[in-house]
């Protein structure tokens, strides 16, 4: 994406354009997006161009119906509504910022995965590699026993415990940015 | 078998309970949403425990413990990976399957990739992964009754799918939540409680005759005169030479020498002197070092060990009853906690059968002759405590192991049962109840005729098809959005034929002389890797058949809930449960 900075960005997620709901350009543009009721003569290709936004570049007669939108908003628009409906309707700023969401809940959960299956998938080819290692033994049991019998647990809910902390606080930070 | 009145009160009583808790709770089931999935209002915690409950089938509760006899410290494995798969499922998979608002998994693929020819296939295979699934829960209900009382193999089959059709038929899902949930608790206590006791009585030396302290180098040994019945053909060995009489062949001494092979066939009895080493079905380690050991398998167990760590971390995801549950939570947030809640639970469940596993390599060493080390968790209690409190303590772990066999047997034909009423017929109650019907039967005939093989390993076959179908779908449909139905479907294809294959095969290899190659019995590593490959590949080349409606799609799994963008599927097909409460007809008024 060219103009990637465009948006301010925090925890690597992108805010919402700070000029959101003032700009007249993007105003029209949102306006654009209302689902169109369907002409009379061709019903199914009206309800398609309502569902792609990207089509902004609308014969004339579209020019009439968008300022009547813009009236018909409130003067006071909230932030929350304007970010809340550019989700919904899936304009480019929507989208992207959907994928950022999920740019960061993948990388933490892959980061976390790959952390699991270095220290677990380590193992086998360790015991395999040094056969001295299950001669040892800790307080009467042999190591294999406590490092494969027990140890994996507590590993796997304490990662587990920091994905959902993570994860949430990733979605946390994104409906503030939506509702600030 | 000696018969044991107190297991078999134990028995009678947590089947009794079952259906007690599911018939009560079945009178709040209305509408479909309740019966597919109990009207999405599960808390996580008491969520957790019925996953729990329903994920701790008998390959848990009686199989780890009988694999870790026979094979050690390397068997070890399998707790860690059906363990390890609910992280794998909680990091890519919980919280956007949920925000899916589907009903099942052929359901979530329709959402995500609008194609009715893959939910159709993918139904066959949700179908498929519950039946075989269920078999082996069956069929170790039929080993438990017979370890209890006199009685044929197919009679525990058959209590096991009354109970839990009758529960399902009833109440679906709302019914089936309380009951797994408290077949949770009682597991961990029918598992710990034995445990401690026992760990106890072999501390305090209280104990019977031991086969040797694990400890030693040598083979358990025999500790008096005993006579071993065979009640399937074995190929058995040796770890030292070992005298002994078979009862077929004229009662003549034989003795063993290490490193050759021995058939017996069903039917023969082995009479081993005191002091004899105990011999072992061929391919397990023989003497108590190398089965202390891990890694003892050299490369191919190594890879092996690598390739039961796929299947298990990623199979686990796949399997329809484990995902079933998650439509089950209030949200995607909720489904995330519930996860952790599950780790912690099957946590602490699996520090006890490998505990017991261990144990019984001391006190029922005869198992490792007959192969059916499945029953170790039974046997076990009367082996080391003879008389009334070994009695009761085995009671207390046949009911348990019952437990279990129900609760993972409700749960996959709730599953099974909620796909194929939604995808074969109206999907109404009436239909849910005719699908439960039809689908419980399959299994039990097949766990009837069938002829058992080792828990863990059926079930680890399991866990290896729904790695190799299901997940790719999942992880790609949930984080890829070029994912396109033609690249879904190959994928499961591919992966689901390389499974069928080596499953074909293996059993082939098992009855002409063991032949096959160690990736023919843990296919994993070889076939998931092909699955992904295929689906990406194929989805690549078929661009243009991404879905429409991809960005909606999306915005829908991955925004968080209190945005409000999750909407359930089929609520316009089956009407909201509060407003079907309301306008349904006066007689379900109590």
């Amino acid at each position: 994406m060219p103009d990637d900075d465009f948006y301010a960005r925090v925890d690597g997620v992108r805010q919402p354009d700070p000029t959101l709901g003032r700009s007249v350009r993007r105003r029209a543009e949102r306006a654009a997006v209302e689902p169109v009721p369907p002409e009379p003569e061709s019903g199914q290709g009206a309800h398609r161009a309502g569902r792609q936004p990207a089509h902004a570049a609308e014969p004339e007669q579209q020019k009439v119906r968008r300022k009547r939108v813009v009236l018909a908003d409130p003067r006071q628009e909230s932030h929350t509504l304007r970010a809340r409906v550019e989700l919904e309707e899936q304009t480019s700023w929507g989208e992207l910022l959907i994928k950022d969401l999920m740019k960061a809940q993948l990388r933490t959960g892959l980061l976390l995965a790959l952390l699991v299956l270095l220290v677990l998938g380590a193992m086998p080819l360790a015991f395999y590699l040094v056969p001295t290692l299950s001669d040892l033994s800790v307080i009467g049991v042999p190591l294999p026993w406590l490092l494969l019998g027990i140890a994996p647990f507590p590993l796997l809910f304490g990662v587990g415990l920091w994905y959902n902390r993570l994860a949430e606080r990733h979605e946390r930070d994104f409906v503030d940015m939506i509702e600030s | 078998m000696q018969s044991n009145p107190w297991a078999l009160a134990g028995v009678v009583l947590v089947a009794a309970l079952t259906f007690y808790l599911g018939h009560r709770s079945s009178r709040f089931a209305h509408s479909t949403h309740d019966f597919l999935v109990a009207r999405r209002t599960v808390r996580s915690r008491r969520n957790a425990a019925a996953i729990s409950g329903e994920y701790l089938s008998a390959a848990s509760f009686l199989g780890v413990a009988g694999i870790v006899l026979k094979d050690g410290a390397d068997a070890l494995w399998f707790p860690i990976g059906f363990t390890a798969g609910y992280l794998a499922l909680m990091l890519f998979v919980a919280a956007p399957l949920r925000r899916s608002g589907a009903y099942t998994l052929p359901d979530f693929l329709e959402a995500r990739l609008g194609s009715t020819q893959l939910r159709k296939f993918s139904t066959a295979f949700v179908a498929f992964i519950g039946i075989l699934y269920m078999v082996p829960q069956l069929q170790g209900a039929g080993l438990a009754l017979t370890s209890i009382m006199p009685a044929p193999a197919w009679v525990g089959a058959v209590v096991v799918t009354c109970i839990v059709g009758f529960n399902v038929i009833a109440g679906g899902m709302r019914a089936i939540t309380i009951v797994q949930a408290f077949q949770y608790w009682l597991k961990l206590f029918a598992i710990a409680a034995p445990t401690f006791v026992l760990c106890v009585v072999f501390f305090t030396g209280g104990a019977g005759g031991t086969a040797g302290s694990l400890g030693s180098v040598t083979p358990p040994m025999f500790q008096q005169e005993t006579s071993v019945a065979i009640e399937t053909d074995v190929v058995l060995e040796v770890g030292e030479p070992t005298p002994l009489r078979v009862s077929h062949q004229d009662d003549a001494e034989l003795v063993w020498i290490p490193g050759n092979e021995y058939r017996v066939d069903a039917g023969a009895t082995l009479i081993f002197p005191a002091g004899a080493a105990v011999p072992v079905v061929s391919g397990t380690p023989a003497d108590n070092a190398t089965w202390l050991r891990a890694g003892s398998g050299g490369t191919e167990g190594l890879l092996g060990t690598y390739s039961l760590i796929f299947a298990t971390f990623l199979g686990t995801m796949g399997l329809p009853h484990v995902l079933v549950r998650f439509y089950t939570n209030p949200d995607g947030k909720a489904a995330r906690r519930t996860t952790v809640h599950v780790l912690l639970l099957l946590g602490l469940f699996y520090l006890f059968p490998v505990m017991l596993g261990a144990l019984s390599r001391m006190y029922v060493p005869e198992l490792l002759v007959t192969g059916k080390t499945d029953a170790a968790v039974l046997l076990l209690p009367s082996a080391m405590l003879p008389g009334i409190a070994g009695q009761i303590i085995g009671a207390v772990t046949a009911a348990g192991a019952f437990a279990a066999f129900l609760s993972t047997s409700s749960g996959l034909l709730v599953s099974v049962a909620g796909v194929l009423s939604t995808d074969m017929l109206p999907g109404r109650v009436r239909d849910f109840r005719v699908a439960t019907g039809l689908v419980a039967l399959v299994p039990m005939l097949l766990a009837v005729f069938l002829r058992t093989e080792d828990l863990s390993l059926s079930i680890g076959m399991s866990f290896a098809l729904a790695a190799s179908t299901f997940c790719p779908l999942l992880v790609l449909g949930i984080w890829w959005r070029r994912l396109t139905w033609v690249g879904a479907t190959a994928g499961m294809a591919v992966g689901g034929f390389l499974v069928l294959v080596a499953l074909v095969s293996n059993i082939v290899s098992r009855y002409t002389g063991e032949w096959a190659p160690w990736f023919v019995e843990q296919p994993a590593l070889i076939t998931v890797p092909a699955a992904f490959l295929s689906t990406i590949v194929v989805s690549l080349g078929t661009k243009d058949r991404t879905p429409d409606d991809l960005n909606a799609v999306m915005l829908r799994l991955h925004a968080p809930d209190p945005l409000g963008f999750m909407r359930d599927r089929a609520v316009a097909r089956f009407g909201r449960a509060e407003e079907k409460a309301r306008m349904g007809r006066g007689r379900h008024r109590k």
